[in-house]
């Protein structure tokens, strides 16, 4: 395999999975910033109206931590179908397999990258802090972000043709995630004698990091490279996972 | 030359059922478990040994569930053996189902554009190709619409203009002329007939003795996972369709 044909391959497939997506939805792109802004909208009305949240400045606070956790809940629960979903793909045709984990990945960060604006806007509407870190800090949060999404959905995916019981607890597991993650509250609200658990955590050094620095203008080190842990980590164990199996795979879908 | 060659072939497939009865069970009983993947098993082919020569044209007759589709499936790439050999010399354009690959969201245009590409062409040489390959499929307007609303005879058309337009060495072809109508299967031959003029080798599963007798010169005959006859198409054939009545 040349290397433009593995980019014309990645080209071909990512111009599909965009156009199956949108393909009978009116709104279409445009559901790439609408969904997350409706999230927000409902958590907001929920958490600060009616449970009166007492976190400063809460809708930039949830935008810039809810946005980058919809792009990794979305790259993980759409996993179980990345590979069964394409399963003609796979038992008629020869190319290699992993690159439908890493287009659904690019597809999902692409959507991301266009709703960075609306990010950009809340930081202005509620006064946040415009910074020149943001040039060293989107794209190195992106880069691990991308790595460790993109590691689960490979992950997931090949696990799922074997064990279809795999999406249900998927489903669980992303809720239990979502609330034992600060995505909705300030990390500060997590009790002292836990604090520590924070940076051992697969998510929330990221989560933390992306709110930060829309908010303060600032990254975490030590958050930054616990991330990129995970993010290697998970690569491996995905790639693991995807040497054993994946010549089954036109057996078994 | 040789561009085919299987050595003492055998595929078993593991009865994925005691998998999917689910996780439960599996977990429960992993020692078990384990053991029963192992010990029940599909055989599809057992020990199988041949060679193709270049320029040959092979039909595999037999028959359903005796394996033919395993053994495309085989000389493609997209299963392995479980013990055994395989070695194909030549780049394969498989046909192992028209249509296969396609997405029905799409539109004709574009399953040609995907496919051209996981088929191993470059963009550049579908966009090349393309006016070609909706002229050859004869789909008019259709070219424009979800291929979910398309016939499974408009599919077959737009599936083999598709292969009729890439640059085979080796094309294996699962019964899939069946479906299109006579004028287009006419079509169909012909250019299956261009293509071995050219040296390329086909390889074909059918049911159809016309289409074998038109396009094949030997014919392996599997039954029982094994092979029973192999030779000549005019020697076999006859064979095969007496005892198939």
């Amino acid at each position: 395999m040349t290397p433009a044909h593995l980019y014309d391959l990645i080209y071909e497939l990512l111009k599909k999975e965009l156009k199956v997506r949108y393909k009978r939805l009116v709104l279409g792109y445009l559901w790439s910033i609408a969904s997350p802004l409706m999230y927000a909208g409902l958590y907001y009305l929920v958490f600060y109206k009616i449970l009166k949240v007492s976190t400063e400045n809460y809708p930039l606070f949830l935008v810039s931590s809810l946005f980058p956790w919809q792009w990794m809940t979305n790259t993980i629960m759409i996993a179980p179908s990345t590979y069964i979903g394409n399963a003609s793909l796979i038992k008629k045709t020869l190319f290699p397999r992993y690159l439908i984990p890493v287009v659904v990945a690019i597809q999902d960060a692409l959507h991301y990258l266009v709703s960075i604006p609306v990010i950009i806007l809340f930081v202005y509407i509620f006064h946040g802090t415009f910074s020149w870190h943001w040039i060293f800090g989107i794209p190195a949060l992106v880069v691990v972000q991308f790595t460790i999404a993109s590691s689960l959905n490979l992950l997931f995916a090949t696990l799922t043709v074997f064990f279809r019981d795999l999406e249900r607890f998927l489903q669980i597991g992303i809720m239990f995630l979502f609330y034992m993650t600060p995505v909705l509250y300030s990390e500060t609200k997590i009790p002292d004698n836990y604090q520590w658990l924070i940076i051992y955590h697969p998510i929330a050094p990221l989560i933390i990091n992306w709110r930060t620095l829309f908010m303060n203008g600032t990254i975490r080190g030590d958050y930054l490279i616990s991330s990129l842990a995970w993010g290697v980590l998970l690569l491996s164990l995905a790639q693991f996972a995807y040497r054993k199996l994946s010549w089954r795979f036109a057996e078994v879908l | 030359m040789e561009i085919i060659r299987f050595e003492h072939v055998t595929k078993t497939y593991p009865l994925y059922h005691h998998f999917f009865s689910g996780l439960k069970n599996f977990i429960f009983n992993i020692p078990s478990a384990m053991k029963q993947l192992r010990s029940s098993g599909f055989t599809a082919l057992k020990d199988l040994s041949f060679t193709i020569q270049e320029g040959e044209s092979v039909a595999f007759i037999g028959r359903n569930g005796a394996g033919k589709s395993t053994l495309l499936g085989l000389i493609a790439g997209v299963l392995k053996p479980t013990s055994g050999t395989i070695r194909v010399s030549k780049r394969v354009s498989p046909l192992l189902e028209l249509g296969g690959g396609f997405h029905p969201e799409l539109s004709g245009l574009e399953n040609i554009q995907l496919n051209g590409v996981l088929m191993g062409l470059s963009r550049k040489q579908v966009a090349a190709k393309i006016d070609e390959i909706v002229a050859f499929s004869e789909l008019g307007e259709f070219i424009h619409e979800p291929i979910r609303s398309y016939s499974s005879g408009m599919n077959a058309r737009l599936g083999f203009s598709v292969i009729a337009h890439l640059e085979p060495e080796l094309l294996l072809i699962d019964e899939v002329l069946a479906v299109g109508d006579a004028s287009f299967q006419k079509k169909c031959f012909a250019k299956i007939k261009e293509f071995k003029a050219r040296g390329v080798s086909v390889v074909l599963v059918s049911h159809n003795s016309s289409d074998i007798e038109m396009v094949c010169n030997r014919v392996i005959w599997i039954e029982n996972h094994k092979i029973l006859m192999d030779g000549p198409t005019a020697e076999v054939l006859p064979h095969y369709i007496k005892a198939m009545t």
